[in-house]
């Protein structure tokens, strides 16, 4: 009932200052709507990052040729690079159960032009399996097989960038691009991956005998990527491949010249970093919340001070400490939430907006929680002039001009 | 019955030492119900501080005070608020009407810290108007008010309260004489309805109204006279 009555006082009070109230409300609502949008842009980035991993395969492991050295000395000068028979060493169900495949891969970067078009990219010479293993479907078209890597047939699977770069307006099925002046026929596009590091969509997949016949030569390959048999065996699968090609090597932990990228791990360690990202972000809007709160103190003492004369007549006339108490505090209470309203339709406004490729994701948890904590900033921040102005004595008060 | 005032040997002392003033300097006083009672005397001589010991806004230095014969002495500052709330109607030179807000909004916010209900309190503040004949200006704001219609919604504010004592401190100071003799004939009618009413005023005529006058001089009561033995 008093509840009521006082809500209903503050907010006659809030009207009769119309634009006082307006712009203290801009002030939480900066800071409510900064928290949000920060909060929802780590939280884009860190969607944007994991999908672009998960993209890879989350059961992939990534084996790439590494020189061990200890301070820029080269502690092994025998290394010996990553090859072929390595990548058909890790296809072993007996030493490496976990491991489902394994496939070289030998990159390198080429120009390929079609009819009247060039786009420069990146080759990648592989196996059929590299499909399975890094989770690569075909949007049209089909893949390679086998016979086309033992007859090193020239024919390839373009990535969607590529696809649009050289038949923005054509089915490129069927039809020849040259790559280095290597004629290869298309047979397959890749389905759009997408990804917020480099593009895995900008390469053109051909069967590594092709690729070494006609570009590269033979030798090592540029990496081996393998898949293991679940997301839960991959720590199982890095041990075996690496134990494989230790012994193949005639490395150890100190001399290894190969290194195995974990992608759950990977995984893992982006989400910590992001999270942390995350909290920095939603940190620099708790801080502008925090100014909107001291704007709203600062509002309400000025408020408490041009109305002594108010509340002395109102105390005159019966009003309890409790009731100026209350009535200042829903004052400072509803402000805030009216901030807290405006700045939440602030965000979302702001969170259609895609920046730097991220796409802002509202989080659920960062609403309700700028919704309690302007509750608490109206409470907190309010609580000293309402104070003030409930131990305000009726025969000053009524004396103040 | 019980008197609405019953002041024993009241002082209010401000400062000290050097500075020390004796605003109010052991003034007893009692007003029975029904009376209408004026307070005179010189600028400085303490009616307003008598006043405000009266109406339950200021506490004396000693003495004892009783209001309906509840003591005033020991009570906290919401204690206070409630007493004023239910027993004390106030009229103010300066009006002292909340800006910004209805007439009528203004005398019902009494019954609104008394806890009666919306429609109830409205209702009341809609008669309270009638009587002081601003039936027809219940919607409008202080400053869309006369001084003298100002004045009237503040008496009206303090009849809504039904209160046992109606005190007013120089209700007319700011009033032209028109204004004047709409809010006396008021307190003359509300008084003939059987309220008391104690009024502090620098003029005659204004004394003339109440049934007894009581003088003040440099804190203390210099004289106590009924109208009937002037
Ligand atoms: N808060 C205060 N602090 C110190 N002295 C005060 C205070 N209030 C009143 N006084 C002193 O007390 C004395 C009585 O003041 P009071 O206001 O009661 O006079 P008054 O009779 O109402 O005068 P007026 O007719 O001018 O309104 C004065 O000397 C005044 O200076
Ligand atoms: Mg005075």
């Amino acid at each position: 009932m008093i509840f009521i009555e006082a809500l209903r006082s503050g907010w006659q009070a809030i009207l009769a200052n119309r634009l006082r109230s307006i712009l203290t409300t801009l002030g939480i609502m900066i800071g409510v709507a900064a928290v949000i949008i920060l909060v929802a842009f780590g939280q884009g980035a860190s969607n944007s990052v994991t999908s672009s991993i998960q993209s890879l395969g989350s059961n992939l492991l990534y084996v790439t040729p590494e020189n061990p050295n200890r301070d820029g000395e080269i502690v092994n000068p025998s290394v010996q690079e990553l090859t072929v028979d390595d990548a058909i060493a890790l296809n072993d169900p007996v030493r490496a159960p976990d491991i489902a495949g394994a496939a070289p891969e030998r990159r390198t970067a080429v120009t390929c032009t079609s009819e009247d078009r060039s786009h420069s990219t990146q080759i990648v010479g592989t196996w059929p399996s590299f499909f399975s293993i890094n989770n690569s479907p075909v949007s049209a078209g089909a893949y390679f097989s086998n016979a086309d890597e033992l007859s090193a047939r020239r024919i390839t699977v373009i990535g969607s960038t590529v696809a649009e770069s050289l038949f923005p307006e054509s089915d490129p099925l069927g039809r020849q691009i040259a790559c280095n002046g290597v004629p290869f026929t298309v047979v397959g596009v890749q389905a759009e991956k997408g990804g917020a590091f480099a593009n895995p969509d900008d390469v053109v997949i051909a069967p590594l005998s092709a690729v070494e016949n006609s570009i590269t030569g033979y030798g090592e390959v540029s990496a081996i990527s393998v898949q293991a048999s679940s997301s839960e065996t991959t720590d199982d699968a890095e041990e075996q491949a690496i134990a494989i090609l230790d012994e193949r090597h005639g490395t150890t932990e100190g001399t290894r010249d190969f290194e195995v990228f974990n992608q759950a791990s990977l995984l893992d360690t982006a989400n910590t970093a992001l999270g942390i990202f995350t909290a920095l972000l939603g940190a620099v809007g708790a801080i502008s919340l925090l100014v909107g709160g001291i704007g709203i103190t600062n509002i309400m003492l000025v408020s408490v001070t041009e109305r002594t004369r108010e509340i002395g007549i109102r105390k005159a006339i019966g009003a309890s400490r409790r009731f100026i108490l209350l009535q200042f505090l829903l004052e400072a209470t509803v402000l805030s939430l009216f901030g807290a309203t405006a700045g939440l339709g602030l965000a979302l406004l702001v969170a259609q907006i895609e920046i730097a490729g991220i796409s802002p994701s509202v989080v659920p948890v960062s609403v309700v929680g700028a919704y309690v904590i302007s509750v608490a900033i109206g409470l907190f921040f309010g609580s000293y002039p309402a104070k003030r102005a409930a131990s305000l004595r009726p025969i000053e008060a009524l004396r103040h001009e | 019955m019980t008197a609405v005032v019953e002041m024993h040997d009241i002082t209010k002392v401000y400062g000290q030492g050097e500075a020390e003033v004796r605003a109010v300097d052991g003034i007893s006083l009692t007003v029975e119900p029904g009376e209408y009672v004026a307070i005179m005397g010189a600028s400085g001589s303490g009616k307003s501080t008598v006043m405000n010991i009266i109406g339950a806004l200021d506490v004396a230095t000693s003495g004892t005070y009783k209001i309906d014969g509840v003591d005033i002495g020991d009570l906290d500052d919401d204690a206070l608020s409630l007493v004023r709330n239910r027993r004390i109607g106030f009229i103010f030179q300066a009006f002292n009407l909340i800006p910004r807000m209805s007439a009528a909004s203004n005398v019902e916010l009494p019954l609104m810290y008394r806890g009666v209900r919306r429609s109830e309190r409205r209702r009341r503040a809609l008669d309270a108007l009638a009587k002081v004949g601003l039936a027809d200006r219940s919607h409008h704001q202080p400053n869309e008010l006369s001084g003298g219609q100002q004045q009237r919604v503040a008496v009206a504010r303090a009849l809504a309260m039904d209160p046992s004592l109606m005190l007013a401190d120089e209700p007319t100071g700011n009033l032209d004489s028109r204004s004047t003799a709409d809010v006396l004939d008021l307190l003359d009618e509300i008084h003939s309805e059987g309220k008391t009413i104690v009024i502090i005023t620098h003029e005659d005529d204004v004394a003339e109204r109440a049934g007894r006058v009581v003088t003040l001089r440099d804190g203390k009561v210099e004289s106590d006279v009924l109208a009937a033995a002037r």
